[in-house]
């Protein structure tokens, strides 16, 4: 297959308006809404798929080239999705060129990366663009050759009569194809007549990334470019009092340094906004050496913040509390609130009554601390500021959210911003936030030079937007029997609680209830990967294992049979989650692992299971634990995301998710002491290295004709339990606490 | 204090000009534009930066310009003149990339093993490779790939 362009060509693809020799460009366009998917879950976006355009190029050699339109972080769209259009297309996958495309609202209607939506949005509407270029060609062949269109057929890319043996490329049409006009009724093939969809093909990118081509934002260069950095406080809850930078100015390479405020005073904070500090100094130089040597000649003063408030986009306002946060005190304040009533997001029956009457109670507290996003590549972004525009090369997964605040922040209005998509070199939700962009802009205005902004990687680890860090106390009633009778979690965070109310095991039991908490604080979090979900996960199926024990029950049985109550008589209105899906991966992960089957008894195993991002994932994991290591032999996976694109694609999002969940679960933590993180770098954080991955992971996908479902995020949070519960089987001991490596005893 | 260094990288003779203490890896990326070769953490504790020095993999954020004279630098550009050495193909072959940023390094990494180890067990991967970390866990398909390439070299 042939690969795709550099970013250069990539930005001069824009100014060309008709290819040589006679190509097409489809520009498609129609104002009849494309059909929306179903309700988006847990991000509510609205899909914007009114108009699309120039995701298709044909040349008269019939070279096709597909813009891929999402941001691509590791996810692979830039594979899976050019194969939507070009199944629908009908092109040999072969003949087909994928380039990212760039910021263009109106060429790309939904140019996002995160919720694990990339391809369930993307299913209809980007097969009907394939679709309606194949209709366009097929209308200008039967013209070119006078004969009805019922009698031509298209296949890889030709078009064939097959009456009288005619067989001519798209190329040879593409140019009077791109005069015509968009077809109205365009149909999609079914799944049965797929060709592409469904097989495995490779990253079309792969072949630059092992040569080592520069396609990150980090590699971006061109003349007179500059290199900045910022520092910032020592710790959360303090901010930038004054400096002197009369020494650091002295030192070789260096250019300016001066302060830039992030966003205004009255800045509307909308919800992707978040930024660890408004007030850093900038540092700009020749070369990254230089800025990082005089970054250590400042001499800066710093104070504790005070409180403050800050102004939401609905006028809704939020206080960031004055203080320096220890991890500590985080803990013995979540716990705190776990004993006090919390609000109440979900009832079902009189659970009060039952725990009353109850013959048994069982009640853990588990908790997790924050986490560090660890993106391989640092955070970074180039600007160049000139006159009243600014040109970004970024690495952002949602452009569009932090477009306003740009807008806000510069005062130029949108169409003065441009902006090349750039790969990055991991997101996991970080580069959901774009306050960078904003600083690099700032900072390219005030040197009036084109700059591009770096985190060290201390700078990245140690004014993250985290992960929050949370707790979740269960309480589970029994009868005399040992019945289930009630249901109670109680979760809560800094400063978000981790909690969803209507998800399983609420609809399957009685009487249930769940309650919030939270504590403000001023230390930044955001989006990672599986929000909430990635702890509510890790704690809720560590606490069915451990009340099936209890019961005498088998782990999978016992969670069949909640199952199966909330399929055939669900408890409540609102249950988020389908139970026959969830009983579908429960039942091949039984199956594929060989679950209760004599030849594993012998095996430390652990299972867990979860619904997150409109997919069920399940994992069995085998371990075994020497002193203070632990070893993954094996981690069997079972995923029901709908149709599965690209499985090969798809099979290395699952065994990723499943690496690094259990690097998470065992070593993950970022804690802090007087607001500054105790880890900097990879010296102290410790991440999962290639001798403690698991020797063998499988994954498996339920097969159906289900519209794809999430992908990216859902096989990543049930991991954490079954290592907790494998951990239970290798050693007697219950794990509540995240990491949980560090309680293993040398 | 800036000198002049000659180096040698990828058989061929750079002339720069840079502080003493500047690390291999900036001189690679701002000064020579050589860009395949990433910045990951600047305390040796990821192999980003994996490089070659006299055939041996090392973290050229940690070494400064001022050691490396008469040394035969070998940088993820020089390691084949079109992606075919055969651990890039493997790599590939295999479709280890995820995101793809610490892959350079994890191919350096590779090579260097299997010069010195040509039919590396797995223990002797995973332990050789500890030193590269990749946040979108591709371990597993790393391994395969450094086993396929061992048995087509």
């Amino acid at each position: 297959m042939k690969k795709t362009d550099s970013n250069y060509s990539r930005r001069s693809f824009l100014k060309v308006s008709s290819l040589s020799g006679g190509g097409m460009m489809l520009g498609i366009s129609w104002f009849a809404r494309a059909k929306p998917v179903e309700s988006l879950g847990e991000l509510n976006i609205e899909p914007v798929w009114q108009e699309v355009t120039s995701f298709i190029k044909i040349a008269s050699d019939n070279s096709i080239k597909i813009f891929s339109p999402n941001p691509e972080f590791g996810q692979n769209v830039m594979t899976s999705l050019p194969m939507l259009i070009a199944e629908e297309l009908d092109v040999d996958w072969k003949q087909v060129e994928v380039e990212q495309g760039n910021y263009d609202n109106k060429a790309f209607p939904r140019q996002f990366t995160g919720g694990s939506q990339g391809v369930r949005t993307a299913w209809k509407p980007l097969r009907t663009v394939g679709a309606a270029a194949r209709q366009m060609i097929l209308t200008a062949a039967s013209q070119a050759w006078n004969l009805p269109v019922s009698e031509l057929t298209t296949a890889n890319g030709m078009v064939t009569h097959a009456f009288s043996g005619k067989s001519e490329s798209y190329g040879t049409f593409a140019a009077a194809a791109a005069k015509l006009p968009i077809p109205k009724d365009i149909v999609l093939k079914g799944n049965q007549s797929f060709r592409l969809i469904g097989t495995p093909q490779k990253n079309v990118v792969a072949p630059k990334i092992a040569q080592g081509k520069p396609l990150f934002g980090m590699d971006y260069r061109e003349a007179g470019m500059l290199i900045a950095m910022t520092e910032r406080p020592p710790a959360f809850g303090m901010r930038l009092k004054s400096f002197d930078a009369t020494a650091a100015k002295k030192m070789p390479g260096i250019v300016d340094i001066f302060p830039i405020k992030v966003f205004n005073d009255d800045h509307k904070f909308a919800g992707f906004d978040t930024r660890s500090f408004n007030e850093v100094i900038a540092v700009v130089g020749k070369s990254t050496w230089d800025v990082m040597n005089a970054r250590k000649k400042i001499k800066a003063v710093w104070e504790v913040a005070l409180e403050r408030k800050e102004m939401g986009v609905n006028n809704r306002e939020t206080t960031v509390p004055s203080g320096l946060e220890s991890t500590t005190k985080h803990y013995a304040q979540m716990l705190e609130m776990s004993k006090k009533p919390g609000v109440i997001e979900r009832k079902d029956g009189d659970p009060e009554k039952a725990f009353a009457e109850a013959k048994h109670v069982i009640e853990r507290t588990y908790t997790a601390p924050f986490l560090a996003h660890n993106i391989m590549e640092p955070t970074n972004t180039f600007a160049h500021y000139v006159g009243d525009k600014v040109r970004f090369v970024a690495p952002i997964q949602i452009p569009d959210w932090i477009m306003p605040s740009i807008v806000a922040r510069l005062g130029i209005p949108k169409e003065n911003i441009s902006i090349e998509l750039v790969r990055m070199g991991g997101g996991f939700g970080r580069r959901a936030y774009g306050h960078y962009m904003i600083e690099a802009a700032l900072i390219s205005k005030q040197a009036n030079a084109p700059v591009k902004l770096i985190y060290s990687r201390e700078d990245d680890v140690s004014a993250g937007i985290y992960r929050p860090s949370y707790q979740l106390t269960y309480r589970a009633a029994f009868d005399e029997n040992k019945k289930l009778i009630a249901f109670h979690a109680k979760g809560g965070g800094v400063p978000e609680s981790p909690l969803h109310a209507n998800r399983f095991p609420a609809g399957a039991i009685d009487n249930y209830l769940a309650e919030s908490f939270v504590i403000p604080s001023n230390i930044t979090i955001g989006a990672f990967r599986a929000p909430r979900s990635n702890f509510n996960a890790a704690a809720e199926q560590s606490f069915l294992d451990e009340i099936s024990e209890y019961m005498g029950k088998d782990p999978i049985a016992f969670r069949l049979e909640l199952l199966q109550r909330a399929k055939d008589n669900p408890v409540g209105k609102t249950n988020d989650y389908d139970a026959s899906r969830y009983m579908g991966v429960l039942e091949l992960v039984r199956d594929k692992s060989g679950w209760g089957k004599p030849e594993n008894a012998g095996k430390k195993r652990g299972v867990s299971a979860y619904f997150c991002h409109n997919s069920y994932a399940a994992q069995v994991i085998d371990l075994q634990v020497k002193g203070d290591q632990v070893t993954v032999d094996q981690v069997t996976t079972a995923l029901d995301c709908g149709v599965v694109v690209n499985p090969e694609g798809a099979k290395n999002m699952a065994e990723g998710a499943a690496i690094d969940g259990i690097g998470n679960a065992l070593f993950g933590q970022l804690t802090l002491t007087d607001g500054r993180t105790d880890q900097r770098n990879f010296d102290t954080y410790r991440m999962i290295r290639h001798n403690e991955a698991p020797k063998k992971i499988d994954v498996h996908f339920v097969k159906n004709e289900i519209d794809p479902t999430g992908l990216g995020e859902p096989p990543f949070p049930p991991i954490f339990a079954a290592v907790a519960n494998a951990l239970y089987k290798a050693t007697g001991k219950r794990f509540y606490q995240q990491p949980f490596q560090p309680q293993l005893k040398s | 204090m800036i000198k002049k260094y000659s180096l040698r990288i990828n058989k061929k003779v750079h002339q720069v000009e840079a502080d003493e203490k500047m690390p291999l890896l900036w001189v690679l990326r701002d000064i020579l534009g050589m860009e395949g070769t990433k910045y990951g953490c600047g305390v040796g504790s990821c192999g980003a930066c994996t490089v070659h020095l006299n055939g041996d993999a090392v973290r050229s954020c940690q070494l400064p310009i001022s050691a490396l004279a008469g040394m035969e630098i070998t940088t993820i550009e020089g390691l084949s003149a079109k992606g075919d050495h055969p651990v890039q193909k493997a790599w590939v072959d295999v479709d280890v990339a995820q995101c793809g940023y610490c892959q350079s390094g994890q191919i350096m990494s590779a090579a260097a093993l299997l010069k010195n180890t040509p039919n590396p067990t797995e223990e002797d991967i995973e332990n050789f490779m500890t030193g590269n970390i990749c946040r979108c866990g591709t371990y597993t398909r790393i391994k395969k790939a450094i086993q396929q390439a061992a048995t087509k070299s």
